[in-house]
């Protein structure tokens, strides 16, 4: 069964390292395993939430871009 | 049921936030494999300089432990913004009245044009929703950043604890930052 998406963060027009920083404080707020989902419209933070998942241990289990909206699901740690 | 807020009987629930300084513990790096340490040193007071060292710092607290040690120019940065004149002597404070100290009064090194440069550079970074170097700063501080004073900076610009941002930690000096960074803390210098 698919898990549901516990937080929605959209940081949709921001820039670097707000999709980030976002991402890290709305995460804070999760119990282990939920899910979060990202918007964002910056180009670098495909690279940006691969090397950040890749340190804190929160997995990408979702990634897509659809029309300039890069959107992560992550698991927390 | 939400608790309503009842004042007087429990004012407990506040929560304080990453104000209380603690004096730059000398922590090594845990048992287990984790993300090296990340240690700022913050040299320089411009406005590019600046804005750059709290991109890093915000970011590296949302990946692992981050200290900045400010010193020389930088710690002109963490002077309160409302601070116009700061010093004990008249060299000081002349200092102080030349290059207004706080996040917010930071000058670009080159093409700053009396302001026009800086002026120019907050208007396209709001455009582009770029995060301002006291927004930065404040975030930085909110997820656990580290900001720590230089001792001897503080003396000789004649700066006490009370000029400096709330939240600091205890002033030290370069022996401690030589011992972060050979505990293993990766060091950057800007």
């Amino acid at each position: 069964m698919a898990m549901e998406i516990a937080q929605t963060v959209d940081a949709k027009g921001l820039s670097c390292p707000m999709p980030i920083v976002r991402t890290a404080q709305a995460i804070k707020g999760l119990a282990s395993g939920q899910l979060l989902e990202v918007l964002a419209t910056d180009a670098g933070s495909v690279n940006d939430f691969a090397a950040w998942s890749k340190t804190t241990g929160n997995a990408i289990v979702e990634q897509s871009a659809d029309g300039g909206v890069y959107r992560f699901v992550l698991r927390k740690k | 049921m939400t608790a309503v807020t009842d004042p007087g009987q429990n004012a407990v629930a506040v929560e304080a936030p990453a104000a209380t300084p603690e004096p730059a513990p000398a922590t090594s790096p845990e048992g287990e494999a984790g993300p090296r340490d990340i240690l700022i040193i913050n040299y320089s007071g411009e406005l590019e300089k600046t804005w750059a060292a709290m991109i890093l710092a915000s970011t590296a607290a949302t990946m692992g432990k981050v200290r900045v040690f400010v010193t020389f120019w930088g710690l002109q940065t963490f002077v309160k913004d409302s601070r116009r004149i700061t010093g004990q002597n008249w060299m000081q404070k002349m200092m102080s009245l030349m290059q207004r100290p706080g996040v917010s009064h930071r000058k670009l090194s080159k093409m700053n044009f009396f302001g026009m440069g800086p002026w120019m550079m907050f208007k396209l970074a709001k455009q582009y929703h770029v995060a301002s170097p006291k927004e930065l700063l404040e975030i930085g501080q909110a997820m656990g950043v580290e900001f720590i004073p230089c001792q001897m900076t503080m003396d000789m610009y004649g700066l006490t604890r009370d000029d400096l941002i709330e939240g600091m930690t205890e002033p030290v000096g370069a022996a401690t930052v030589i011992a972060l960074m050979q505990e293993g803390s990766a060091p950057l210098f800007i």
